[in-house]
Order: structure tokens, then C-alpha cells, then sequence
């Protein structure tokens, strides 16, 4: 198993570019704060779906939860910058490292649960945690709790990457590997010795981490926080981005992220539309192609084709 | 004697939820599918009952089972329209289908109606009996004898009728039923019709007794329902009124000792609770996955 693919760098310099290309658009004032934003929204999709894509995708844990933790992130964040007053930097990593705990409180007990007994489970806690914000004077209960705006593009791009080279780097590792055997076959990996219940485990602090750490750029982005911004239903927005690109594809899950970004700002005056086509999609997808848009494939492997000019084949990944 | 007022609420609230936990139950029993659409039928069901009464100028029982013959047709339109080419197909994948014909379901009769809030008519008015000192809402009364009546006919079809066996045989096993010439998707279908009329009449008492109905009104309680469902133990029609009456009286009393906002809450610990420490539930057996 080598540690990177050969698009690897490549990929990394072209992310890097666009990063200074944008920052250089938005220093000399060529975009507006509206394309800014949608930027800002896009990449903060792209981590929450990335790190829910880690939880499904690969390790196969179905989890319908993650806006609760994007609350905790959200909410310890808001704590962080408008109560202790400190930098927004140190909200975030405290944002995700509270998230991170409450998965592994979280995900302790329930990974133990399978299929759709998790899924209740996840939906159930994330409730809870909704909950207990709205009873909570100290964050402004159901009216929120003001906030700064202090997201910038900058702050969002370099979480998106360290986000997307973490849990590229963890799907590489054996912990990665691990993690997609237990999504192929679970009992028969715990029959293999694999810890099952350590690598799913870890996989679902990962993720909440990232969800903790979106949740925080989220918060920051707008000049409130809310429970209601946290509920089922964005949840369910998380899990489209997921199930659309594909059930275990990283760049998948990126480029449905970009799509339905787009796709919902278009419709953001028309909620209901947005709605019933987010739906529709969810039933037609499953019912027609229930692996996703691109089942276990990354864009990378539909380029090695042309790249290798029919040298070694290394086109499959060996990992299933 | 506010405390038997307060159990004579949590058991009105309860047979609601254990009206709607039944067709989770036995859906699940059937396919092993959570139908996340089922509290849109409940609410659909609502809104039939509604339009019923209001336009059509029906009896309020007669309008009960117009409401229950409707979402009956509803139930079966979905499981043919949307699970039946997913019984094969990954328990994730089902899920995921349930949840968009839930979404489908909410924002489509958004879209066709609006999502304002509508006002039940209100039949029997205030009246009220006085029960062992405590007075009790005449509507408290009617949802629980309907809930009665109602679950006493599931107990027959399931029991007594050629219907039920074949449930309860499909229930134990698909193949073998098959194979003893069981129409399994007759049966299932059926399951659907009965889950969802029961869910229609939940819906119809829910709007009777809370006097307000809007679009969205069917996701809390079907959750609730679902978390009835799990604490009975899933697949076991008994433990999903019992579980249902549990949850009605836990949260009447978490609301009673001043906790309103924690309510809903409630439900979801005790899911929690009940997942981790007995995940078959109340009345349940433990049964190992196999291989």
C-alpha cells in the first residue's frame, strides 16, 4: 500500500493555487461578499460531508446525528470567542475537541448497536444535545446566543484541507483499512481479530471532530446561534451530500458538497422546492443506484486510466 | 385528584403513540424496515380527518374511518411505489429511502397547501366527567375507548383471521412462507393498510385532542412512536401499546413536576437507555445475528 497516490501533490499544489487565486480575487476586491460566502458555505459543507464520509463511507456505522455535533462545536465555539473572548482559533480547536468528546461519549455505547438501531441512536442523541442548548440560559436558550462573525475564507479553506488530508491520510493508514473491512463484513473482520469496536470508535470521534470544528466556522459565519439551525432536518442535509456522491467515496462526497451548495443557494428562496428535490434525489438514488452517484470510486481512479499509458495496471485499490 | 388526571392525560398521550408505534411494529416485523414516513401518514391522516369534518360536514366517527381507509390506501401507494424494490437491497440504503418519502411527504403537501397551521374543529366541546374525584376530559375518554377498540380488532385480525397468520407467518420467515404459497406481497401491502389506518386514526384523535394540525406535526410524535415501539421490543404488537402507554405516562409526569421543556427529551433517554441495556426490548428475546 503506498501512502500516496500519485495525485497526491499535484491535487495539493492545485489546491494551494486556487486558495491564493481566490485570496488574491477577495484582497483586490474582484468578488463580493456574496461569492464569498457561497465559498464559505461550499467548504463548510465539504468538511461535514467528509467527515460524516468517513463514519458511513468507510466505516459502514450509519449515523443520521451529525448536526448534533456540529451544535457542540457550534455552541463551545460561540462560549469560547463571546464569553472568554478568546481567539477564534482556539474556539475552533476547542469547538472540535468538545465535539470529539461528546463522540466518544456518544459513540461508545451506541457503536455496540448495528444498522438502523445506530441510526435511531444517533438521531436520538443528537436530539438530546439539541435539547439540552435550548434549556441552557447561559447560551440564550431558544432566542440563541449572539455571535461575532469571524470566519473568513482563509480560516474555512485551511480547516476543508486539513480536514480532507486527515481523513484521506486515516482511510490510507490500517486504521483505514480496518475500517472499510468492517463496513464490508463486520462479524466476519471481528472474526479476523480486528478490534471492531476500537476502529469504529475511532472513526466516529474523527468525524464528530470535524463536525465540532464546521460547527464552530458555521456559528461564526452568522451573527447568531441557534438550536433550530441543528435539528433532524440538517442532519438529513449532511447525509445527502454523502449518500449522493457516493457511499465510501471521498471526492464524492467534495463534489456533491460543491453541487448541492450551488444547487441550495439557487433555491434558497424557494425552501420547499429545495426540500422535495432533496428528497426525490434521496428516493431515486437509492432506488436506482443505491451505492451513490459513485459507489466506492474516486475521481482519481477515472484519470489513472489515462495517466499510466497502459502500464501496470494499479488501477483497483486492493482494499476490498 | 390531579394525579389521576395526570394519568388519565399520560394514557390519552400514550394510546396516540401506541396507535402509531403499531404500524412501526408490525412494519417492522414484516420487512425489518423503520418506515420513517409512518408519522406523515399519522399526519396526513390529521389532515384527512380535517378536511373531513370541515368540508364534508362528516360525523366525526364516520370522518374517523373515511380518514382510516384513506391513509390505509396511502400506505400500501408507498410500500409499492418506493420499499417494494428495496427488499433486497441493504438495510442503509432502505432507511435512507424512508427518510426521503418522509421528506417527500412533508414538503410535498407544503408545497400544495402551505404550512400554515389549521385549527381543529372542536366536536364534543368542553365537556367533562368526574371520575374517583378527578375530573376528566370527555375527549381523554373518547381517544382512549377508540384506542381500545382499535387495538382489540388488530388483536383479531392478528390472531383470528387468515390475514393475520399470514403476517405473522411472513413475520417469522419470508422464505418458508413462500414456500408454503404465502403471497407475501399481499401481505405485506396488507401490513401497510392496517399500520397506516391505525396511524390515520392517531391522527384524527391527535387533532381532536390538541386542537392544532400543521404539515410537520408528524415528526415528533412518529418518533415517539418509533421509541414506543423500541421499548415494547420492535416486531411485537403487545410491547408496542405497552411501550406506548409508558411513554405518554413518563412524559405527562416529566411535564407535571415543572420539566415541559425536557419532554421530548425524555423519550429520547429512555430510547437510549433501552438500546444500550436491552435492545430487544420489553417483551423481546434476545437473539444473536447469525451468520
Amino acid at each position: 500500500m503506498k501512502k500516496h497516490s500519485r495525485a497526491f501533490w499535484p491535487l495539493l499544489i492545485a489546491a494551494l493555487v486556487f486558495y491564493a487565486v481566490v485570496q488574491g480575487l477577495i484582497l483586490s476586491g474582484m468578488i463580493g461578499n456574496y461569492e464569498i460566502n457561497n465559498l464559505i458555505f461550499i467548504s463548510i459543507n465539504i468538511i461535514l460531508a467528509v467527515s460524516l464520509h468517513l463514519v458511513i463511507g468507510v466505516t459502514g456505522q450509519f449515523s443520521i446525528g451529525h448536526a448534533g455535533f456540529m451544535a457542540v462545536g457550534a455552541y463551545l465555539s460561540a462560549i469560547v470567542t463571546m464569553k472568554l473572548e478568546l481567539p477564534f482559533i482556539v474556539a475552533i480547536l476547542v469547538g472540535g475537541l468538545v465535539a470529539a468528546l461528546a463522540g466518544l461519549i456518544v459513540g461508545i455505547p451506541s457503536l455496540r448497536l448495528r444498522g438502523d438501531y445506530l441510526a435511531i441512536a444517533t438521531l436520538g442523541f443528537a436530539e438530546i444535545i439539541r435539547i439540552i442548548f435550548l434549556n441552557i440560559d447561559y447560551v440564550g436558550g431558544a432566542a440563541g446566543m449572539q455571535v461575532g462573525k469571524m470566519t473568513n475564507w482563509t480560516y474555512t479553506f485551511f480547516f476543508m484541507l486539513i480536514t480532507i488530508l486527515v481523513i484521506v491520510n486515516f482511510t490510507r493508514s490500517r486504521h483505514g483499512i480496518a475500517a472499510i473491512s468492517i463496513r464490508e463484513d463486520e462479524i466476519a473482520s471481528d472474526a479476523m481479530g480486528i478490534n471492531t469496536t476500537y476502529y469504529k470508535v475511532v472513526a466516529f470521534v474523527i468525524g464528530s471532530f470535524f463536525a465540532g470544528v464546521a460547527g464552530a466556522l458555521f456559528a461564526h459565519n452568522f451573527y447568531i446561534v441557534l438550536p433550530s439551525q441543528f435539528g433532524f432536518l440538517k442532519s438529513v442535509d449532511i447525509l445527502i451530500l454523502v449518500v449522493l456522491g457516493g457511499l465510501g467515496s471521498l471526492s464524492g462526497a467534495v463534489i456533491s458538497a460543491i453541487f448541492l451548495t450551488l444547487v441550495s443557494t439557487f433555491l434558497q428562496n424557494y425552501p420547499e422546492t429545495r426540500m422535495i428535490i432533496y428528497s426525490l434525489v434521496l428516493i431515486i438514488v437509492m432506488l436506482y443506484r443505491p451505492q451513490g452517484l459513485m459507489g466506492t470510486k474516486e475521481i482519481t481512479d477515472y484519470f489513472r486510466g489515462w495517466t499510466s499509458k497502459g502500464g501496470k495496471g494499479n488501477g483497483k485499490d486492493t482494499t476490498t | 385528584m390531579e394525579i389521576i388526571q395526570q394519568i388519565m392525560n399520560g394514557i390519552s398521550v400514550g394510546s396516540i403513540y401506541a396507535l402509531i408505534a403499531l404500524g412501526y411494529t408490525m412494519v417492522y416485523g414484516i420487512i425489518k424496515l423503520i418506515n420513517f414516513a409512518h408519522g406523515d401518514v399519522f399526519m396526513l391522516g390529521a389532515f384527512i380527518g380535517f378536511y373531513a369534518i370541515t368540508i364534508f360536514q362528516m360525523n366525526f366517527f364516520v370522518a374517523l374511518i373515511f380518514s382510516m381507509a384513506i391513509t390505509a390506501v396511502i400506505g400500501v401507494l408507498i410500500e409499492r411505489i418506493a420499499y417494494k424494490r428495496l427488499r433486497n437491497a441493504t438495510r442503509i440504503a432502505a432507511l435512507i429511502t424512508a427518510i426521503g418519502v418522509s421528506l417527500l411527504i412533508e414538503y410535498g403537501f407544503i408545497f400544495i397547501r402551505g404550512a400554515q397551521p389549521e385549527a381543529y374543529p372542536d366536536v364534543f366541546g368542553r365537556q367533562s366527567v368526574s371520575l374517583f374525584g378527578a375530573t376528566i376530559d370527555i375527549k381523554a375518554l373518547l381517544i382512549l375507548s377508540v384506542s381500545v377498540v382499535l387495538m382489540l380488532l388488530l388483536q383479531f385480525i392478528v390472531h383470528k383471521t387468515k390475514t393475520g397468520k399470514a403476517m405473522r407467518a411472513v413475520s417469522h420467515d419470508t422464505e418458508a412462507a413462500k414456500l408454503m404459497g404465502i403471497n407475501v406481497d399481499n401481505t405485506i401491502s396488507a401490513t401497510f393498510a392496517i399500520g397506516s389506518a391505525l396511524a390515520g386514526a392517531a391522527g384524527v384523535i391527535f387533532g381532536l385532542y390538541y386542537t392544532k394540525i400543521d404539515p410537520l406535526m408528524g415528526v415528533i410524535p412518529g418518533l415517539k412512536a418509533f421509541v414506543a415501539a423500541v421499548l415494547g421490543g420492535i416486531g411485537i404488537i403487545p410491547g408496542a401499546m405497552v411501550g406506548g402507554l409508558i411513554l405518554g405516562l413518563v412524559e405527562t409526569f416529566v411535564s407535571a413536576i415543572g420539566l415541559s421543556l425536557w419532554r421530548d427529551a425524555a423519550a429520547f433517554v429512555i430510547l437510549i437507555v433501552i438500546l444500550i441495556f436491552r435492545p430487544s426490548g420489553i417483551f423481546g428475546k434476545n437473539s444473536r445475528e447469525k451468520v
